[in-house]
């Protein structure tokens, strides 16, 4: 059953749910977040529409700027406005920013400790037709692996846009990545947000299972949630949106409730969402994980639900994920 | 081959250029187009190549930088024979070799995989040292952008090829004064180009990259030089050939609607 609690939106499962890309949420955000504080900064590396500034540029056109394609200038500019004492956005593709200019995170942004926010738009397969070059799948494993980096993955536009307007608020250096596509709008203006702390959206009486999602594939998860219902078999539904920190107290009870977990994203599992998890479970329980996510491989051209299907990221490669957990649990 | 078969020729290019997007729902058409003359005049006249044998040990290199202008190149290597006429409806399809940037694994002729901007010069650079090293005869080109000017990793290399004087190397700008936010002169200058090339240490040509005589008449300068990489700046319209797409960044990336299919096919006539 969809937790109450969470106040996701009434039509969740039903046609005519409204979808858009979650960099959308970042755009409206992050004005939102600009009107409050006047420190807050944006650049980009010639990707203003496409990460979706434009709102932002024209309100606060002293406040925008472009320094070209040019990642590795792109943070490292950032870093000395942070150091400053401004809030710098970044914005590029997740492949470029934080894929290309990763030292350049290390260093000036997560060992000198400064508040730059970094955002990475069109992470994932549903990037589509542009092909492996432009499909990040190995951004969450780039930033957790930086010490003092929050990692944030919201799972529609409206998370989105509150994940903006809270990583604006703090002094921590953060990676949020966002959708290219459109993706269904689950959460609603109400539904509880903190950086953090993960959210149980599906909770079955006595589950057997574990679903820890990520990203868009959190609505996937909980149509998988609520098939595998119907055919009896019992699941919680957890919404990771903070990679990193990492909510352990939320999954450890999880994996206590159930004693079988599965993890699913948008992501290669080395590294992602995955690996996180079970680096921490493995320190506590041995218990069994079922990963769903992208297999050590690159993406390539095709459209968003083509890629979604030849790797698994769907409601059915969930359940049979599920299904794999509990057969290895009862074994 | 005479500058009017070849104008010819890129007339059918820039066709299967618009049909290509077109088809595929998505890409980048003005940057195609523009380089349309250039990428014919490589494949048709200057490239030393066998496309039945695309991994002939002697061939000339060809190291596309811009690989979002892949559907150019894509259209010259299928006109000139790598491969049949009906991949091209393919580009940007799951299990294409043609895809939306190009992969060195997945087409042969393809010589390194691009599309993340500011690594061609650098690589084909490298490739250009080798082949020096063990005495090869091969020339390396390079086609990159004017917005690539904008990322450190091309600058480097521009220093390290004037360092190892690797003559052996030639680099084709498409300066076509778009990027991706707006003109290239708004978003980051680059101008003067030509003197900051000179001023690495290169030889620096200045030509329109739409006349053909001056494309190969250039090429010819570049294989005369000793102990100089040589930089083609080509000044070219950004998508040539169709008056709506002209000198306008808005058409560096999109959609071609049926409509503006038609109409683009109609002006190429
Ligand atoms: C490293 C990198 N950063 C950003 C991009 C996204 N991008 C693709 S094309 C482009 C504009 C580059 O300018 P140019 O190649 O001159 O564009 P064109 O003339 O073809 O319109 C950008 C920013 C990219 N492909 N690679
Ligand atoms: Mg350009």
């Amino acid at each position: 059953m969809i937790v109450k609690e969470e106040k996701l939106t009434t039509k969740i499962f039903s046609k005519d749910l409204e979808e858009k890309p979650t960099r959308d949420g970042f755009g409206g955000g992050i004005v939102e977040a600009a009107e409050k504080n006047k420190d807050i900064v944006a650049l980009t590396a010639d990707l203003k529409d496409s990460t979706r500034l434009t709102e932002f540029a024209n309100k606060f056109p002293e406040r925008f700027f472009d320094v070209g394609v040019a990642e590795q200038a792109l943070v490292t500019i950032a870093s000395g406005i942070a150091n400053y004492g401004k809030i710098p956005f970044v914005t590029s593709f997740a492949v470029f920013s934080p894929g290309r200019n990763w030292e350049q995170i290390r260093t000036s942004i997560c060992l000198n400790n400064v508040p730059v926010k970094i955002v990475g738009t069109h992470a994932g397969l549903n990037v589509g037709a542009d092909g492996a070059t432009h499909q990040s799948l190995e951004d969450i494993s780039l930033m957790r692996v930086l010490p003092n980096m929050v990692v944030i993955s919201p799972c529609d536009s409206e998370e989105a846009r509150k994940a903006t307007i809270e990583a604006a608020k703090t002094k921590e250096p953060t990676y949020i990545r966002f959708t290219r596509a459109k993706f269904p709008v689950i959460t609603t203006q109400k539904t509880p947000f903190k950086i953090g702390r993960a959210e149980t959206l599906w909770h079955s009486k006595s589950p057997q299972v574990a679903i820890i999602a990520t990203g868009p594939m959190v609505y996937e998860a909980l149509k998988a949630a609520k098939e595998l219902d119907k055919k009896g078999i019992e699941t919680l539904v957890v919404n990771c949106h903070t990679i990193k920190p990492l909510d352990i107290r939320l999954i450890l009870n999880a994996a206590k409730i159930t004693g079988a977990l599965v993890t699913v994203e948008e992501h290669q599992i080395i590294g992602g969402l995955g690996s996180a998890v079970s680096e921490t479970l493995s320190k506590n329980f041995p218990f069994p994980i079922e990963f769903v996510g992208v297999k050590d491989t690159f993406g390539e051209s095709g459209t968003k639900d083509q890629l979604f299907k030849k790797h698994g990221l769907t409601k059915e490669g969930i359940i049979e994920a599920t299904k794999n957990v509990i057969a290895r649990k009862s074994s | 081959m005479t500058k009017e078969e070849l104008q010819k020729i890129a007339r059918e290019v820039r066709k299967d250029i618009v049909k290509m997007i077109y088809d595929a729902g998505s890409g980048h058409p003005a940057g195609s187009l523009g380089m349309a003359d250039l990428v014919t005049a490589l494949y048709f006249a200057i490239l030393n190549h066998d496309p039945k044998n695309p991994n002939w040990d002697e061939r000339d290199r060809l190291f596309l930088s811009n690989g979002h202008i892949c559907p150019v190149v894509y259209s010259a290597m299928q006109r000139a024979g790598y491969f049949p006429s009906s991949e091209l409806k393919k580009l940007r399809k799951l299990g294409s070799s043609l895809q939306g940037h190009p992969e060195r694994t997945k087409l042969a002729g393809i010589e390194s995989t691009s599309g993340p901007l500011g690594e061609g010069l650098a690589q084909a650079a490298g490739y250009a040292l080798s082949a020096r090293m063990d005495e090869k005869h091969f020339r390396v080109y390079v086609v990159c952008s004017d917005g690539e000017h904008d990322e450190g990793n091309h600058w480097e290399a521009v220093m390290f090829a004037n360092k190892y004087k690797l003559s052996n190397l030639t680099l084709f700008v498409d300066r076509n004064q778009i990027q991706s936010d707006g003109p290239t002169e708004e978003i980051m200058p680059l101008n003067p180009l030509k003197e900051k090339y000179q001023a690495f240490g290169w030889n620096a040509l200045e030509i329109d990259g739409h006349d053909f005589e001056e494309i190969i008449n250039a090429v010819n300068n570049a294989r005369s030089k000793y102990q100089k990489p040589t930089v083609i700046i080509c000044n070219v319209i950004a998508g040539k050939g169709v008056s709506f797409m002209e000198d306008n960044y808005k058409w560096h990336a999109k959609k071609i609607s049926k409509e503006e299919l038609d109409l683009a096919l109609k002006e190429l006539k």
